[in-house]
């Protein structure tokens, strides 16, 4: 069998859920191989974190150009993994840096991209929801390796520990991949609500909240549920833009969506129209997002959403 | 110092525009084509770069081109780039980049953009047909040039420094490199300006440079992943829909329960 390099992902300093995800579709096609990139000192550490899902190894390539120089730096430590190991697929997560990642990796080793999957299967034939998730696409990389980006929460993960075997691997640089410096990072404010794109159901508000979403996070927390917005509720400063949903803020696909006072644009829908089951709350009975809702509620959020969160608390006992 | 910018636009379908695939590629001829508008923050932010170091119209110092691989019919994007206030464009037309991928895209891009002497090269984050967000970042691999993507601010030093604010979902970094560099601009950036009426009239006497592969003086390369198919999904079906009169919030409830969502 072929084998399988995956990035592993992080959040807070862990490895996160999609770490999984990727080693899951990658087990379909070979052995994983989970590469670790960290700062020095950081690696052990973080390998450890790197547990769950079938993953056979763990690569940890230590250097702080990966903190100094970004997205260039990582890709080119990756870059050369691949072209030394020539594995059947490289797996990575779907954001903004997994992305730039794969585009970089894939100009260096002269390989073809595809990104967004939703699933990968074992011949390395990737599923794509495309045009507002209207259209399934399956498509292959046909010249040299598959570097393939998977959506988090897509694929459905085995989170079975397992134990890898542990490997140091060192790299050197390129001097093009040091040309731009990070002089300061801010990790993103992470609250006691789950991760947006991780999230198993979803509860977002809209520029129906008037600024207040106590009502949207009181409702959200009955579920259990990550907080999102509408590009109104961000450009307005009433939630920070990490939490925009849509085409210029995060593509989420959980089981619940549930849409507070959002009208449903295009560029709305763009990010969230793939989720399982739609629920909008919203006064307008004529509001767009009521043609792709399984569920709708006719009217004012601030009387509909405390009456659902006391009915969830109540059904939960 | 006086600067030279390109910008990167893309002509795109129009967003509200139902799409369809024909034969695995995006039918372009059925919809209407637009400017992609991720791109207009690229060409607005290009504009207040040069204006804020000594102007690009007529006596400036600093030049605005833009840069689009595309049909022919492009030049109408490209005009509304013209518009709002670039100088002059390069269109790189060709039957044989019909169903290009990003990797060929980049790939003509970048031997345009090292071919023309640019200290900065803009493009927008995505653009709203492939959803890739890909091309910056290969242009910037392909060039050997430095990658300030996901700006939510720019600042140009003319002397030959620029530093970003990046703004993703991995937080916030401030980042800068010496010239040249590539750069994508979030929305969140500015506002780009309508074109005027004399920006308008303008635009129609402005160039636009359209070379074909040959005098681009690049192979066309085949595209490096295959579609299989692609089926149209059931579309969503509106569910049930009710009106709160004062039990709503327990109808919505009810509802997760029976679907097991609580
Ligand atoms: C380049 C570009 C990129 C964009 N990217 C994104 C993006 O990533 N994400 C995004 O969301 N948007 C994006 N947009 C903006 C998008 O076009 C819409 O403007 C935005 O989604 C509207 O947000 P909204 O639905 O909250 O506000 P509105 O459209 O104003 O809708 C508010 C809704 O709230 C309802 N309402 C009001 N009061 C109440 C109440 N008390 N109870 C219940 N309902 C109430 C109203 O009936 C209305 O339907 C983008 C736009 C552009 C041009
Ligand atoms: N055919 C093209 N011509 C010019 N610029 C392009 C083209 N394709 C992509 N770009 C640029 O690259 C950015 C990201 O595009 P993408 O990677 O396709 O999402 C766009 O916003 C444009 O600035």
């Amino acid at each position: 069998m072929s084998d399988v390099l995956i990035l592993a992902d992080f959040s807070g300093g862990k490895s996160s859920k999609t770490t999984a995800e990727l080693a899951t579709a990658g087990a379909r096609i070979g052995a994983v191989t989970a590469v670790v990139l960290a700062g020095a000192g950081q690696g052990a550490a973080l390998a450890a974190s790197v547990n769950q899902g079938p993953i056979a190894k763990v690569l940890v390539i230590e250097s702080d150009d990966f903190a100094t120089y970004g997205v260039a730096a990582s890709a080119d430590a990756l870059a050369q993994l691949v072209k030394e190991k020539s594995p059947a697929a490289v797996l990575i997560a779907s954001h903004a840096f997994g992305k730039e990642v794969a585009a970089r990796v894939a100009v260096l080793t002269e390989s073809g991209i595809i990104t967004d999957a939703v699933d990968v299967a074992a011949d390395c034939t990737a599923t794509q929801l495309v045009f507002g998730g209207s259209t399934t696409v399956h498509s292959k990389v046909s010249h040299g390796i598959a570097i393939i980006t998977v959506r988090p929460n897509s694929v459905e993960a085995d989170f079975n520990n397992s134990t890898p075997a542990i490997e140091n691997e060192s790299t050197s640089i390129s001097a093009d991949a040091k040309k731009s410096t990070i002089s300061s990072s801010q990790p993103p404010v992470k609250g006691g609500r789950p991760e947006l794109t991780e999230a198993n159901v979803v509860v977002s508000g809209g520029r129906g909240t008037d600024g207040n979403f106590t009502a949207v996070e009181a409702f959200a927390d009955s579920l259990g549920a990550a907080v999102g917005a509408s590009r109104a509720a961000t450009d307005a400063g009433w939630y920070p833009h990490s939490h925009q949903v849509g085409q210029t803020g995060k593509s989420v696909s959980p089981q619940l969506y549930v849409a507070c006072g959002i009208s449903g644009a295009i560029q709305h829908r763009a990010g969230m129209q793939t989720s399982k089951t739609i629920v909008v709350v919203n006064k307008d009975p004529d509001a767009p997002l009521f043609d792709i809702a399984d569920f709708g509620v006719v009217g004012d959020l601030f009387n509909v959403l405390p009456q659902a969160t006391s009915g969830v608390i109540s059904k939960k006992g | 110092m006086p600067m030279k910018i390109a910008v990167c636009v893309k002509q795109v379908p129009d967003s509200w525009a139902e799409k369809k695939m024909v034969n695995g590629v995006l039918d372009r001829e059925s919809v209407d084509a637009v400017l992609n508008d991720l791109d207009e923050y690229a060409v607005e932010e290009a504009l207040r770069i040069a204006e804020a170091h000594g102007g690009n119209e007529e006596g400036g110092a600093n030049t605005v081109t833009l840069i689009s691989m595309g049909p022919d019919r492009a030049t109408e994007a490209v005009r509304k780039g013209l518009s709002m206030g670039a100088n002059d464009a390069v269109l790189i037309s060709d039957v044989a980049l019909a169903g290009s991928d990003a990797l060929a895209t980049s790939a003509v891009l970048a031997k345009v953009i090292a071919d023309g002497g640019y200290d900065i090269v803009i493009c927008g984050t995505e653009s709203t047909d492939a959803r890739m967000s890909v091309v910056p970042a290969m242009i910037s691999a392909r060039l050997g040039w430095a990658q300030l993507t996901f700006a939510s601010k720019v600042v140009v030093d003319p002397a030959g420094k620029v530093s970003i604010t990046r703004v993703t979902e991995a937080g916030v970094d401030e980042i800068s490199a010496a010239f040249p560099v590539v750069i994508s601009v979030v929305e969140k950036i500015n506002e780009p300006r309508y074109p005027s009426f004399k920006g308008i009239m303008a635009a129609k006497k402005k160039t636009i440079d359209q070379r074909d592969l040959a005098s681009v003086g690049i192979a066309a390369q085949s595209a490096w992943s295959q579609v299989n198919d692609a089926t149209p999904r059931p579309a969503r079906a509106a569910g049930l829909k009710v009106t709160d009169e004062g039990s709503g919030g327990e109808a919505l409830a009810n509802f997760l329960a029976e679907k097991k969502l609580i």
